[in-house]
């Protein structure tokens, strides 16, 4: 007889491989766009992560002597490989994607006890650890060389690039964010830096130099709202880290608008679509109520607005997002759903007999 | 359309499932064949099972009284139809466990010969009291599950401000309660009536969710002639759970822990309103209910006015039988009703739906690890964190789930619905209130315990000082006597001397 089962006796036609799923599909129209943007070397760059990321939590897996096959069909390593590649600038070397995604995979997530159980964002806490062990490697940007455009890289050449990190002649370019720190340190305002580096509708398009699949402004955007659409996240988290870098910028900007750029560059620039679409989104390391997740996206942006502004590195998001991941729990204690016939703090409603 | 908005903000959470009521939907009220024994428990409401009043052996007639009501919160049984009790005993309950359960066998003689009723030509003539004291007579019980005694319910809402009359009907598959209003709306409405009477309602509000728009229209025109209000909600479960249908339909929530009456509400069910009319006006006691058969694995799913102690293979039978293996049988709504695993099982005043579902149906899963997606948050109608609650009593921390909110939950399964890692979160919930119900009359157990072991050594103690303060006493009236033969002795010595 089989075992008496509780109910329900329905089920919503969802499960967390089909929650990646949707999350990676997301994703494609940005990453397409980032390999024809940076061509064969971003291509290589990204395969790279994702092989490295199952092959990795495949080893783990089988030291822990459990099932291989359930957890790599889950797809959440795979898609936390994906967001790492596209985070990585586009024509760095092989071993960074790799050393990226085992640290991401096994370290971020598999130490902390597997799926769910990890305290931080796996993809940018790996970001981190590469950018603070291999800088040189992490700020080395190339200028995009479309596929279709007649310097574009070809198969061999990428490979070249990818994995003999033989250096592009005349390619080497910096990031909006880098060149604009690096100018301020120069002593050279807003007004000169920007000039002939940031053109506004570029940005949105993703014309620019930059990681490999954090310049679609766009076609994020457009991923993003595919997600919200399909109720794998809701609009709290992004729409709070969004406000979170415009507002600051914006009031510093009018104070000061040769110190302090304005919102339209904060939010084309950098990882901050990126994130507030689909790292802030995390549902692992971000907070569990509405109103929580709308502090913890405003924090992100905040934090990455200021570090921007006022830190050593040029970009702070992934810097912002682990500092607000590790404040999550700290939020879920405070911030919590009022009760049915309970008032916030608790206590039951007072009755009131008809009136 | 104003209504409208201010009704879907009414709600929070709640969830979609696929209705799948067109099964049954248009299938009209059939009445079940007579058959050849039917098992009527003695307890099919909340409280104490009733107790028997006719013999093995006696003939009975349909609605003649086979167990009286014991006890504050009970309910009387009545015979289903005429014939002879056969039998006394155990037979397997419409439960889960499957364990046996005090029943009577009735042989049905097949006459359906009627006991005398006491009608009642002019219902509206009659007192409040006489009302409900009428509607306990007849073994009325609330009909939307909770079977809890309704004159009871009717006793403890004297002079409530609003009554709700729930036709929500929220549960995927059944279809009984929209029959029943599409078919008997005029019934229904005398009944409701007559409810509103014995508990002297300002209000009455009829909730009818939208995806039934021919009853919400067979409703209307029903209770044109009253001042009671039809109102079209929207569909979403868990709509007709008590707790939402109040804070939907006049904005007020329940405290915690406490009941309707507390914000001068009293809610009730269609199908008991219908019951209701039938023992006023005719005097006829529950002994019938509407069921849905329904399912994918059933061949022609339909609705069926059963009697009370039919056994469940009959209306499956009566729908054509299988169409494919059932994977699981369900007892009421797939939300929340019961897996069975017999179909010997009678139906009860409770039984809203008999299921046969498919696997594909079912749509269940293996768990997976919880990636806290927080679906579960914003699908619960109650506003706790189902995710928190289970791993609190996933690591044995009852305590802990308690200070979420644990009792707080209705139990509604929304989050186990929705949950794309397929947790049985409800499951979690409802083991950790019947753990926690275990360890309060253990604790209970442990004080009456404790209480008559100190009483045992305080008796030893009192018995043990009596027996010390009585020899005591007994030696001195030794030493006493003693001295007292000492001094005569030496007076004795003395006088000799």
């Amino acid at each position: 007889m089989n075992p008496i089962a509780h109910s329900p006796h329905a089920h919503a036609p969802s499960s967390i491989g089909k929650v990646m799923l949707t999350v990676m599909l997301a994703l494609s129209p940005a990453t397409l766009f980032g390999f024809w943007l940076y061509g064969w070397p971003a291509i290589n760059l990204w395969a790279v992560a994702i092989i490295a990321a199952i092959l990795g939590e495949a080893f783990v897996i089988r030291i822990q002597q459990r099932a291989v096959r359930p957890v790599i069909m889950d797809g959440s390593g795979i898609l936390t490989a994906w967001l790492l590649a596209l985070s990585l600038p586009p024509y760095a070397p092989w071993w960074i994607a790799v050393l990226g995604s085992l640290f991401a995979v096994i370290v971020g997530k598999q130490i902390f006890g597997g799926l769910g159980q990890n305290v931080f964002n796996p993809a940018m806490a790996a970001r981190v650890m590469l950018l603070i062990s291999f800088p040189l490697e992490m700020t080395t940007w190339g200028a995009p060389s479309p596929l279709s455009s007649p310097n574009g890289l070809n198969l061999l050449e990428g490979l070249r690039v990818t994995f003999l990190s033989q250096p592009i002649d005349g390619m080497s370019s910096a990031s909006l964010l880098g060149h604009v720190k690096t100018e301020f340190t120069r002593g050279i305002g807003l007004d000169q830096a920007l000039a002939g580096h940031y053109v506004p509708l570029d940005a949105l398009a993703g014309l620019r130099t930059g990681s490999l699949g954090e310049t679609a402004a766009l076609f994020l955007l457009l991923g993003g709202l595919v997600l919200i659409a399909r109720r794998i996240i809701t609009w709290h988290a992004p729409v709070a880290m969004l406000l979170g870098v415009a507002v600051p910028a914006l009031i510093f900007s009018l104070i000061d608008g040769n110190h302090y750029a304005d919102p339209l560059v904060h939010l084309l620039s950098g990882g901050v679509m990126l994130a507030a679409f689909f790292i802030v989104t995390d549902p692992v390391t971000s907070p569990n109520t509405a109103l929580g997740q709308f502090i913890f996206g405003l924090g992100c942006g905040l934090l990455t607005w200021v570090i921007r502004t006022w830190g050593g590195y040029p970009e702070g998001v992934a810097f912002a997002v682990l500092l607000m991941n590790a404040a999550t729990p700290l939020i879920d204690q405070y911030v919590k759903p009022r009760i049915y016939g309970r008032d916030r703090k608790g206590a039951a409603l007072h009755a009131k007999k008809g009136t | 359309m104003k209504l409208f908005d201010k009704l879907f903000s009414g709600m929070r959470g709640g969830v979609h499932p696929e209705g799948r009521k067109d099964l049954s939907a248009a299938r009209g009220i059939r009445v079940l064949p007579l058959p050849q024994k039917l098992f009527v428990p003695l307890q099919q409401h909340i409280g104490a099972p009733a107790m028997p009043v006719v013999n093995v052996g006696e003939r009975v007639l349909k609605g003649q009284l086979i167990a009286a009501a014991q006890g504050n919160v009970s309910a009387p049984v009545h015979a289903p139809t005429s014939g002879i009790i056969v039998a006394l005993g155990d037979h397997v309950a419409p439960h889960p466990s499957g364990l046996p359960v005090p029943t009577f066998t009735l042989a049905c003689d097949g006459l359906d010969e009627w006991v005398a009723l006491q009608a009642c030509d002019d219902p509206f003539a009659l007192e409040a009291d006489d009302i409900s004291v009428r509607v306990a007579a007849a073994g009325i019980v609330g009909l939307g599950g909770a079977t809890f005694p309704s004159a009871l319910k009717l006793n403890l809402s004297r002079g409530v401000q609003t009554l709700i009359i729930n036709g929500g009907e929220c549960e995927p598959y059944l279809t009984c309660d929209d029959r029943i209003m599409r078919e008997r709306a005029t019934a229904i409405v005398e009944g409701i009536s007559l409810i509103a009477l014995a508990v002297a309602a300002k209000e009455v509000i009829v909730g009818i969710e939208d995806n039934k728009p021919e009853a919400i229209d067979a409703m209307r025109s029903a209770a044109r002639a009253s001042s009671m209000k039809v109102v079209a909600m929207p569909s979403m479960y868990p709509m007709g759970s008590e707790k939402q249908i109040i804070q939907v339909l006049t904005g007020q929530e329940i405290p915690a822990g406490g009941r309707p009456a507390d914000i001068g509400v009293l809610v009730h069910n269609v199908a008991t309103a219908f019951a209701v009319h039938q023992a006023i006006r005719f005097g006829r006691p529950l002994i019938s209910r509407i069921v849905t058969v329904s399912g994918g694995a059933i061949k022609s799913q339909c609705n069926v006015e059963a009697l009370v102690g039919t056994p469940v293979q009959e209306l499956i039978d009566f729908a054509g039988g299988y169409s494919q293996a059932a994977v699981r049988m369900v007892l009421g709504g797939p939300m929340m009703g019961q897996h069975i695993s017999n179909t010997a099982i009678p139906v009860v005043k409770g039984s809203s739906g008999i299921l046969a579902l498919t696997s594909d149906e079912i749509g269940h899963d293996e768990a997976s690890p919880c990636i806290r997606c927080s679906t579960c948050v914003r699908a619960c109608p109650v506003g706790l964190l189902p995710l928190e609650m289970a791993a609190h009593i996933r690591g044995s921390d009852l305590s802990g789930a308690v200070d979420l909110g644990l009792k707080d939950c209705i139990a509604c399964g929304s989050c186990s619905y929705v949950c794309p890692a397929h947790i049985p979160l409800v499951h979690y919930f409802n083991y950790a209130k019947g753990d926690l119900a275990a360890q309060e009359r253990s604790k209970l157990k442990q004080e009456a315990t404790k209480k008559l072991a100190d009483a045992r050594s305080e008796r030893i103690a009192r018995v043990e000082r009596e027996r010390a303060e009585m020899m005591a006493k007994r030696k001195a009236a030794r030493e006493a006597k003693e001295r007292a033969a000492k001094e005569a002795a030496a007076k004795a010595a003395e006088e000799t001397a």
